[in-house]
């Protein structure tokens, strides 16, 4: 099977420094893919490169379209949804003004009317704060509000930089849960950076682990959560 | 007491062409977060091209609408030639080009219309207001269309999407870009904007001190001074404060010795630096807090 994103040889550079060597990984149409690794090995860098928000080479195809050399805008009018490291979100603005910015490139204004709908039965918190100021949320609550945001594109892929750092455990199991349940009703592929790997493991089907800009294993995330040598030398649980 | 009530009145008067260029600065600076120091020559540019079109013949709506238009435009045009590239350049380079667009606009103006005085008309006529000697109908509309630009910009930011794009590319430039917003564009539009508000400022302040290249200059002193007191973030606020440095200037000048017409420059300055050593994010802005 040919997969939705395929990323080959991609090598990333923050001025003069390379934080990628030469990535290579695909994600299938319809899973929910992790990234994992420590601290510094690329991560964030490889999902800002995917959205051209750092200088990158090598090939990154989308439904067979190159990515690469293109603008940011124009990579998510494609359908790819990006819920950045610090989630992004317009502190200024009311979590109903947040949700209807995600929606920003649609026209239908009675399908962002019913995603918005859709949005407050996924995340009922948010219901009850909509014309609060996004910025009054609490960490967990703003997390939330980010996923829904990018999902008001109706993404086809929608990627997620840590959405476990700096919440609770028991709020974090509440956000993969729904990750999962949008993975598997609304078939929104996931690729999903971590540093939680025990979790991360547990929703994904599929995972790739990099150690400083490389791909070093990859494989069922099931598989990988069973294999004690590379929990232990990668992942560190 | 009716003396005060009398500089007050005088002083609102002077703040409507203040408030006007004011809106146009806070415009621009939602837009590039910078001060555009060109702003002024800009809108004296449209009111000599709005003066030209009425002397082929045009009536003063036609000419006024068709300068709106055309400001707007040129707003664009300036920011896709000349400050695009500059986009990522240091804060200083900006300046630079501000500079140099204040003075190419300034000669370029002299040079096509010379440096003579002209008159502007005004559409409203000049008779005493409601009987007022200190408010002329002409000073009457001019803070009636700067309340109306008010509450027009209030409900584009407020309630249509490409505002609500505007405000979400000020706010946060990347965040905005994850969302698809063309935040170059948007920064454009924010420039064809405050040039279009700019023009109808010059437009209306020019009958008040006759059309010429150099008619901005100490106008956009005190129309900075208003942005700045008002908060540079709020368009409300840049009207407010328009007021009330049109109020404190008269104030000034009738009730402390010495401050005749020559210190009330100096004075518009002071307020400057006295707002941003005591309150940075003026009376309605919106202090900016950075994470370092």
């Amino acid at each position: 099977m040919t997969a939705m994103l395929n990323v080959k040889d991609l090598r990333a550079y923050y001025g003069q420094v390379q934080a990628l060597h030469g990535l290579a990984f695909g994600l299938k149409e319809g899973s929910l893919t992790t990234l994992l690794g420590a601290n510094g090995a690329g991560k964030t860098t490889t999902l800002r490169a995917i959205c051209s928000m750092v200088r990158a080479t090598g090939s990154i195809e989308f439904d067979g379209a190159s990515l690469l050399g293109r603008s940011t805008e124009n990579i998510v009018r494609l359908g790819i949804a990006h819920v950045p490291q610090g989630r992004g979100t317009f502190t200024a603005m009311t979590v109903e003004e947040n949700l209807q910015l995600g929606a920003i490139t649609r026209k239908d204004k009675a399908g962002i009317a019913s995603d918005i709908e859709r949005m407050y039965n996924h995340f009922p918190v948010l219901k009850q704060r909509h014309t609060q100021q996004a910025g009054t949320l609490s960490g967990g609550e703003q997390q939330m509000l980010a996923v829904a945001r990018a999902l008001m594109l109706r993404p086809r892929l929608m990627l997620l930089d840590e959405p476990s750092f700096g919440l609770a455990p028991l709020i974090v199991r509440e956000l993969f849960r729904i990750l999962g349940k949008i993975n598997r009703e609304d078939k929104v592929s996931i690729l999903v950076v971590e540093q939680n790997a025990e979790l991360a493991l547990e929703l994904a089907d599929q995972a790739y682990v990099i150690e400083t800009g490389r791909i070093v294993m990859s494989g069922n995330a099931s598989e990988i959560a069973n294999n004690e040598d590379i929990r232990k030398s990668y992942l560190g649980y | 007491m009716e003396l005060l009530i009398n500089q007050v009145l005088a002083g609102i008067a002077t703040g409507a062409i203040y408030a006007c260029m004011a809106l146009a600065i806070v415009m621009i600076y939602q837009a590039i977060e910078n001060l555009n120091f060109a702003q002024g020559e800009m809108a004296m540019f449209s009111t000599f091209v709005a003066w030209q079109l009425m002397q082929w013949g045009l009536s003063y709506w036609e000419a006024f609408l068709i300068t709106v238009v055309l400001s707007f435009v040129g707003g664009i045009v300036i920011e896709r030639l000349l400050f695009k590239p500059l986009a990522k350049a240091p804060i200083l380079t900006n300046v630079a080009g501000f500079i140099a667009l204040f003075a190419i606009v300034n000669s370029c103006a002299g040079l096509i219309w010379d440096f003579t005085i002209k008159e502007f008309p005004t559409p409203f006529g000049s008779a005493p207001f409601l009987g007022s000697q200190l408010i002329s109908t002409h000073q009457a509309g001019m803070i009636g269309v700067t309340l109306l630009l008010l509450l027009l910009l209030f409900f584009f930011f407020r309630f249509t999407r490409i505002g609500l794009a505007m405000r979400a590319a000020a706010a946060l430039p990347e965040s905005a870009r994850l969302v698809g917003i063309n935040t170059s564009w948007m920064i454009a539009l924010g420039w064809g904007m405050a040039a279009a508000i700019g023009s109808i400022a010059g437009m209306l302040i020019a009958p008040v001190v006759f059309l010429e290249p150099n008619m901005m200059g100490g106008v956009l002193i005190y129309g900075f001074a208003a942005a700045v007191l008002g908060g540079l973030t709020s368009p409300f606020g840049a009207v407010i404060g328009g007021f009330l440095v049109g109020i404190f200037e008269n104030l000034a000048g009738t009730y402390i010795p010495g401050v005749g017409n020559e210190l009330k420059l100096p004075i518009a300055l002071a307020l400057i630096i006295f707002v941003l050593v005591v309150r940075p994010a003026g009376l309605f802005g919106r202090a900016i807090v950075k994470r370092v």
